[in-house]
């Protein structure tokens, strides 16, 4: 008998704090519609309380977000001009004190409590949502996969070398992107390539190892400020740290295509034997290019029975090879400490801020 | 159920829970979110407010749902289910939780993300199912009136703890701490001086 009011006096309590909660919920949460003003658009309107990223993505509005509206990419940043209330805690980690002044904003925090009037880049507005189906995979390292996407009949994508794609990552229970450099030439536009290194528990790299040829996928583009100089006296440096080969592949094979007699160099920094990618491709590419340095170096020669070539940190590389005369161009893509350390020695060889594009991952 | 229910008994046992018998510092109740919180003062009393406000309508409202069923006899519900009053309180503070999430989400969302994760973790805080737990001690045959002073008293207790810890932190952060000291170890080392001398306040009131 007491069993029996005891689960009644548990369960009725339960219920009626449940009861209380949802009325709380329905007077609380409720916000009434808000309108959102972006850049010339004509405003939306739409029910408040939503994130302002999530009515970017109803809206077709593909801004670049790897960490599916978490506040931990820090990639999501757009300007709030009214509305949008007080910067919290969770975005000043990823905004400087000018970012701040200037009402920049990580889209995935603000709440739409109010009419906002919101600015997004203009090449924000021109990204746009592409279907495609897997053609090819293979693995070209031990842990790095190569995917060809074959995007739906008739559709073509723009992309400047080096951008990067975002690939929806499904059954995640929110909207999870990932992103991932186009590996290709910009010249492929039915077909883009990428590089995707495994990483242990990672959403977007699991998935991505596991996806079959012939399965569909997702994803949107292009992004990047990556922006090659063209003129013919420009040296090109590209240098690569193990992923960080995929943009540094699609600007070489671009010269390749466009400028065959352009001087570049491409430095690729990796630990072992195990970790280099493209080298039979590249040699044939130096072969065809006059001007095309191609350095490898690896980090732990040790490991690496039977290499003749060059061993240490890739920066180090640089350090050797490059000169300090002439127009140049530097591009980057690595781990941070790669990007830093080779940052400075382009800083030492000459090369200006503006000189240099660089991803971190 | 109680002795006498005067004004002034009453706020003896509001004194004695903000000075003698302070949940924090006399019985180290709700340390955890004590030292994580308690680096700015801001944060610290937006803390304490919530774990104040929490603290007291739980307390009155268990203290209703206690001897309103689960006390032997309780006019819902006749027999003895205080065996239940853990999981009872427990869910009780956790609905309240939410309660004040929403609250502070809506009219204030710069002090909902300071708290961060905190905020759930009142839930857990084990000063507020302490101040439940210990108001229906039989021993200390407490009212309506004093269940409330003692809720409210422990919060605001708890809420003074964490002010003056945080006000002591800030300071510390220019201080000079020998290097194995900084961080956790000196903020442990000056509760419980905090601690010793809340001691000098015993025998002034008493539950």
């Amino acid at each position: 008998m007491i069993y029996i009011q005891a689960i009644v006096v548990l369960g009725g309590l339960g219920g009626t704090l449940a009861v209380l909660l949802l009325i709380a919920d329905r007077f609380l949460a409720n916000y009434g519609p808000c309108k959102v003003a972006i850049n010339d658009r004509d405003p939306i309107e739409i029910e408040g309380g939503r994130k302002l990223l999530e009515v970017f993505y109803d809206n077709a509005i593909f801004i670049p977000s790897a960490c599916g509206g978490q506040g931990t990419c820090g990639f999501c940043k757009i300007t709030v001009k009214d509305g949008g209330g007080p910067v919290l805690p969770t975005e000043l980690p990823y905004l400087t004190t000018e970012e701040v002044e200037a009402g920049t904003r990580l889209a995935c925090q603000v709440k739409v409590r109010e009419d906002v009037v919101v600015h997004v880049k203009e090449e924000y507005l021109n990204v746009k949502e592409f279907k495609a189906v897997i053609s090819s995979a293979r693995m070209i390292t031990h842990d790095t996969r190569e995917l060809r996407l074959k995007l739906t009949e008739g559709e073509e994508i723009d992309y400047r070398p080096g951008q990067y794609v975002q690939v929806f990552v499904p059954d995640t229970g929110e909207t999870t992107f990932r992103a991932y450099s186009v590996a290709s030439a910009p010249s492929s536009k039915t077909e883009i390539e990428l590089l995707v290194r495994l990483v242990p528990g990672g959403l977007g790299s699991t998935y991505l190892h596991n996806i079959r040829v012939g399965d569909g996928i997702t994803f949107t583009g292009a992004y990047g400020e990556f922006e090659l100089d063209m003129s013919e006296d420009t040296e090109l440096v590209c240098v690569g740290g193990g992923c960080g080969m995929a943009p540094m592949r699609s600007i070489l094979r671009h010269i390749h295509e466009v400028a065959p007699t352009r001087t570049c160099r491409l430095f690729f920094g990796a630990r072992t034997t195990d970790d280099i990618m493209y080298m039979n491709e590249f040699q044939a590419l130096a072969g065809e290019m006059k001007a095309f340095g191609l350095h490898y170096a690896l980090s732990e020669p040790a490991q690496s029975p039977g290499w003749d070539g060059e061993t240490g940190f890739i920066h180090e590389s640089v350090e050797r090879h490059l000169g300090t005369e002439g127009r140049r161009q530097a591009f980057l893509c690595g781990p941070p400490q790669m990007v830093e350390a080779t940052m400075r020695v382009l800083h030492d060889r000459g090369l200006t801020r503006d000189q240099i594009f660089y991803d971190e991952f | 159920m109680t002795t006498e229910t005067t004004l002034g008994s009453v706020a003896v046992v509001f004194l004695a829970a903000i000075l003698t018998n302070n949940i924090l510092l006399a019985k180290f109740l709700g340390m955890c979110s004590f030292i994580a919180i308690s680096r700015n003062i801001r944060t610290a009393l937006g803390m304490g407010l919530a774990v104040t406000f929490v603290t007291f309508c739980t307390a009155v409202l268990n203290y209703a749902i206690y001897y309103g069923i689960l006390v032997t006899g309780a006019p819902l519900c006749s027999a003895d289910l205080t065996f239940l009053s853990f999981l009872v309180f427990i869910m009780t503070i956790a609905g309240f939780v939410q309660l004040v999430e929403m609250i502070l989400e809506r009219f204030s969302p710069v002090l909902y993300y300071n708290l961060g994760i905190f905020l759930p973790l009142i839930t857990v805080n084990c000063a507020i199912l302490g101040v439940n737990l210990l108001m229906i001690d039989p021993d200390l045959k407490f009212g309506l009136a004093k269940t409330a002073a003692y809720g409210l008293g422990s919060g605001l207790g708890w809420l003074m703890a964490i002010c003056l810890m945080a006000g002591i932190r800030q300071r510390l952060e220019v201080a000079d701490i020998p290097k194995p000291l900084r961080g956790l170890g000196i903020t442990v080392i000056v509760t419980g001086l905090m601690a010793m001398a809340f001691m000098g306040f015993t025998g002034m009131v008493d539950l």
